[in-house]
C-alpha cells in the first residue's frame, strides 16, 4: 500500500494552520474565532501524527490524544465564556468587547 | 594619669546633650548649674592634667581614645596630644570659658531660650577643646567645623530678627571660604605625605621638602586660607563685626577669646611647615600688619560699643599674625592668652553696660557713666589699659615681645615694627575713646538706670581684671614646643633692642591715649570741627564702612551671583533631565496607542512577533 508522502502531510497541516490563523485574525464573531482556533490546534495535531508515522514512533500519536483532550477542555471553557459574554454584553463581536484597553 | 585627657571635652559634651534633650523641662537654676558646671568640671580636669604635666619632664603626652575610622591604609584615631601649646590653650578655653559661662548665668537669666544658649555654649567648648587636643588634622578639622557651627548658631541666637540671621549666614559663608581652602590643604598634605597625624606629618615634611619647595608653599598657603577665615584677617575679616549680633557673652567667648584665635593656634601648631615656606610666613606677617592697621582705623570711627571691640579684636589678632609671621611663635601665643583675658573682660564689661542701659549700643548716647556703672567702669579701665599696652599690664608684655620679634627680621623688620607701633598708637586712641566717651563727660541719656550686677556677673569680671593686670607675669610653657627653632630664637634674643626702641614702644600708646584725652575728654580738639573738612569727612565714612570691604565684596561676589541666579532661574543644567522626562512621556504616549483593546490586533502582533523571531532563528 502506498503511503501518503511526508511532505504532503506537512503541506496540508501548514495550509490548515494558515487558514485557522487567517480566521482568527479576520473574524469578528467570537464563535468563529474559537472555531478557527480549533482548526489551528488540529493542524498542529496533524503534524504530530504525520511525524509519528514517518519515524514509526508512537509518541506523536499519544501527543495528539493529549491535544484532543486539551481542545475539548478548551472548547468547554471557551463556550461557557462566550455564553457569559453574550449574556452580559448582548454581543459576540470581539471589536466591541474592548473594555480592557489601556 | 593622662587618660583623663579624654574627659576634657566629655563634660561639656554631656552638658550639651543634657541641656539639648531635657533643657525644656529643667528649672533655670538647674540649667545654669549644668551649663556652667560642666565647664567648671572641665577646668578642674584641665588643672589635674596640667599640674603633673608641668612638674614632670615629659615634653608631650599622647593618648589614643579609640580608632575613629580606618579606610585602606588610612587610619584616623580619636587621638589626643598634649604639649605646652595645648596646655596654654586648654587652660584659656576652660578657664576663661568657665568665667564667661558663669557670667552668662546672670546675663541671660531672663532670656526665654536660656537652655538653648547653654546647650550650644557647651557644644562650642567641647568642639574647641577637641580642636586643640587633636593629634591629627582630621580630628582638628572636626573641632574646627564644630566651632564654626556653634558660632553660626549663636550669632543667630535671637533668630526672630532677620538681621541676625543674615549676620549668622554671612559669618558662616565667609568662614566657609577659608574652611574649603583648609580642607584642600589637608587633601594635599595627605596625598603628599600619606598621613594626617600632626607630629609625623611635620617630621615627614621636614624630611621630604626643601625650604621654599612648591608643595610646602601650596600647603601653607591653603592652611593660611583656613586660618585667615577663622581668625577674621584680611581679606576675610568682614564677618566678625556683624557677628556682634549675638548675645554679648558669645562675643566674649567665641568672637574674642577663643574661636577666632583658632587660626593662630593652627599656624603655631603647624609652624615647622611654615618655616619651610619663608615667603608664606612673610605673607602671614604682612596680612597681620595690614589687618591690624585697617581694623585700627575702623575702630576709631565706630559708634557701636561692640563693633569697636570687634574691630579691636581683628586688630589684636593681626598682631598675633604679625608675631607668627616673624617667627615669634611663643610671643604670639602669649598675646593670644593675654588678649583672651583682657578682651573677655572688655566684652563682659560691655555686656554689663548694654544690659544696664536697656540694650543701648551707641556710645554717644551714654557718657559720664563711671559713677552709675562702677564695676563696668573698672573693667573697661583695666581692659583698655591692657589693650593699649600700658606698661606692666598683660598686653604690654605680649605686644612688646611681638614687636621685638618683628624688629629681628632681616630687611623688612623695621617696617613691620613701625607698622606695629603705629597700630599701637591707634589702639591707644580707640580704646580710650571708648572709655572717655562712655564713662566720662556729660551724660547724654540713660540717666537713671542702675548697674545690673550680681555675684555671678561681678565675680568673673573681678577675676578677669586680676588676670588682665597681672597676666603678663605668667610664664607660658611653650619653649619646648618651639624649641627646634631655638637657635633662631637665641639669635633674636641677642639682637639688642636699643633703649630708644623700648621707649618708643612705651610712649606711643600713651601718646594715643593722650590724643584720645584731648579729643574726647578735655575737649581741646573737637571731632565735629575736624569733620567740617571734606577730606576728613570722606576718610571718616571710608573708615566707618570698614574700608569699603563689604561694598567691594558685594560688587565682586554677591551682585554677580545674584545676577547669575536671576538669569539662570530655569536652571540650564536641568534641561538634560527635563529632556529625559519629555522623552519618556512621549514613549509612553506611543505605547499606549498600541494598546487598543482590539483582540485581533493583539493576535496579529503576536503572530508577527513569532514570525520575526522564527525567521531570525532560521537565518542566524
Amino acid at each position: 500500500m502506498d503511503t501518503i508522502p511526508f511532505e504532503h502531510g506537512l503541506l496540508l497541516a501548514s495550509a490548515l494552520f494558515a487558514l485557522g490563523l487567517v480566521g482568527v485574525t479576520t473574524r469578528r464573531n467570537i464563535v468563529f474565532v474559537l472555531m478557527s482556533l480549533e482548526i489551528m490546534l488540529n493542524a498542529t495535531g496533524l503534524v504530530f501524527v504525520v511525524g509519528s508515522s514517518k519515524w514509526g514512533h508512537a509518541d506523536g500519536q499519544i501527543m495528539f490524544l493529549m491535544i484532543l483532550t486539551l481542545a475539548a477542555a478548551e472548547v468547554a471553557v471557551g463556550l461557557a465564556l462566550i455564553i457569559q459574554l453574550y449574556r452580559r454584553f448582548k454581543t459576540v463581536d470581539i471589536d466591541v468587547l474592548s473594555q480592557l484597553k489601556g | 594619669m593622662f587618660e583623663s585627657l579624654g574627659l576634657l571635652p566629655t563634660f561639656p559634651l554631656l552638658g550639651f546633650l543634657t541641656l539639648f534633650l531635657a533643657g525644656g523641662f529643667l528649672p533655670r537654676r538647674m540649667i545654669g548649674l549644668i551649663g556652667a558646671g560642666s565647664i567648671g568640671l572641665s577646668f578642674l580636669v584641665a588643672l589635674s592634667i596640667v599640674m603633673p604635666f608641668l612638674s614632670g619632664d615629659s615634653e608631650e603626652v599622647r593618648h589614643v581614645v579609640y580608632t575613629w575610622l580606618s579606610v585602606g591604609n588610612f587610619e584616623s584615631t580619636f587621638g589626643l596630644y598634649l604639649d605646652g601649646l595645648t596646655v596654654v590653650m586648654i587652660l584659656v578655653i576652660t578657664g576663661v570659658g568657665f568665667l564667661i559661662h558663669l557670667y552668662s548665668t546672670g546675663f541671660m537669666i531672663d532670656d526665654p531660650s536660656f537652655s538653648r544658649f547653654f546647650a550650644i555654649m557647651n557644644l562650642f567648648v567641647a568642639s574647641m577643646l577637641i580642636l586643640v587636643i587633636a593629634d591629627n588634622l582630621l580630628l582638628l578639622y572636626l573641632g574646627w567645623e564644630g566651632v564654626g557651627l556653634c558660632s553660626y548658631l549663636l550669632i543667630g541666637f535671637w533668630y526672630t530678627d532677620p538681621e541676625n540671621g543674615y549676620a549668622a549666614r554671612k559669618a558662616f559663608v565667609t568662614t566657609r571660604v577659608g574652611d574649603t581652602s583648609m580642607a584642600i590643604g589637608l587633601f594635599l598634605l595627605f596625598t603628599q605625605l600619606g598621613t594626617l597625624d600632626i607630629q609625623s606629618l611635620l617630621v615627614f615634611a621636614q624630611d621630604r621638602w626643601d625650604i621654599g619647595s612648591g608643595f610646602a608653599i601650596a600647603a601653607t598657603l591653603l592652611l593660611l586660607g583656613g586660618a585667615v577665615g577663622k581668625s577674621a584677617q584680611l581679606p576675610l575679616q568682614t564677618w566678625l563685626p556683624d557677628a556682634m549680633a549675638g548675645p554679648t557673652p558669645i562675643s566674649a567667648l567665641i568672637h574674642a577669646a577663643t574661636m577666632v584665635t583658632a587660626g593662630v593656634y593652627l599656624i603655631a601648631r603647624m609652624h615647622p611647615l611654615f618655616e619651610l615656606a619663608p615667603n608664606v610666613q612673610l605673607l602671614v606677617a604682612l596680612i597681620g600688619l595690614a589687618t591690624l592697621l585697617i581694623a585700627g582705623f575702623t575702630a576709631m570711627t565706630q559708634h557701636d560699643i561692640k563693633r569697636i571691640l570687634a574691630y579691636s579684636t581683628i586688630s589684636q589678632i593681626g598682631y598675633m599674625f604679625l608675631g607668627l609671621g616673624v617667627g615669634a611663635w611663643s610671643a604670639s601665643i602669649f598675646h593670644l592668652m593675654t588678649h583672651a583675658f583682657f578682651k573677655a573682660l572688655l566684652f563682659l564689661g560691655a555686656g554689663t553696660v548694654i544690659l544696664s542701659l536697656h540694650h543701648e549700643h551707641d556710645i554717644f548716647k551714654m557718657g559720664g557713666k563711671w559713677r552709675q556703672l562702677p564695676v563696668a567702669f573698672a573693667s573697661f579701665m583695666i581692659g583698655s589699659l591692657a589693650l593699649a599696652a600700658f606698661p606692666f599690664t598683660s598686653g604690654y608684655f605680649s605686644k612688646d615681645e611681638i614687636l621685638i620679634g618683628a624688629l629681628a627680621v632681616e630687611g623688612v623688620g623695621l617696617w613691620l615694627w613701625l607698622g606695629g607701633v603705629v597700630g599701637a598708637f591707634f589702639t591707644g586712641i580707640y580704646s580710650f575713646r571708648l572709655v572717655f566717651v562712655v564713662f566720662f563727660g556729660e551724660s547724654r541719656g540713660h540717666h537713671d538706670e542702675g548697674e545690673v550686677t550680681g555675684l555671678a556677673m561681678a565675680l568673673p569680671l573681678f577675676v578677669l581684671m586680676v588676670l588682665a593686670l597681672l597676666g603678663g607675669f605668667i610664664h607660658i610653657p611653650v619653649d619646648n614646643v618651639f624649641s627646634h627653632g631655638a637657635a633662631l630664637g637665641a639669635a633674636h634674643e641677642e639682637h639688642s633692642v636699643s633703649t630708644f626702641m623700648h621707649a618708643v614702644m612705651i610712649v606711643v600708646p600713651l601718646l594715643g591715649i593722650g590724643v584720645s584725652y584731648l579729643f574726647y575728654c578735655a575737649g581741646v580738639f573737637s571731632v565735629s570741627s575736624l569733620m567740617k573738612l571734606p577730606l576728613a569727612k570722606t576718610l571718616h565714612s571710608f573708615w566707618y564702612s570698614g574700608w569699603g570691604f563689604d561694598c567691594l565684596y558685594k560688587l565682586l561676589f554677591i551682585s554677580p551671583f545674584l545676577w547669575l541666579s536671576k538669569v539662570n532661574r530655569r536652571d540650564v543644567v536641568d534641561t538634560f533631565y527635563a529632556g529625559i522626562v519629555v522623552l519618556s512621556v512621549f514613549g509612553n504616549a506611543v505605547s499606549v496607542r498600541s494598546q487598543s483593546g482590539l483582540l485581533r490586533w493583539y493576535i496579529l502582533s503576536i503572530v508577527i512577533g513569532i514570525v520575526l523571531l522564527v525567521s531570525l532563528g532560521a537565518f542566524l
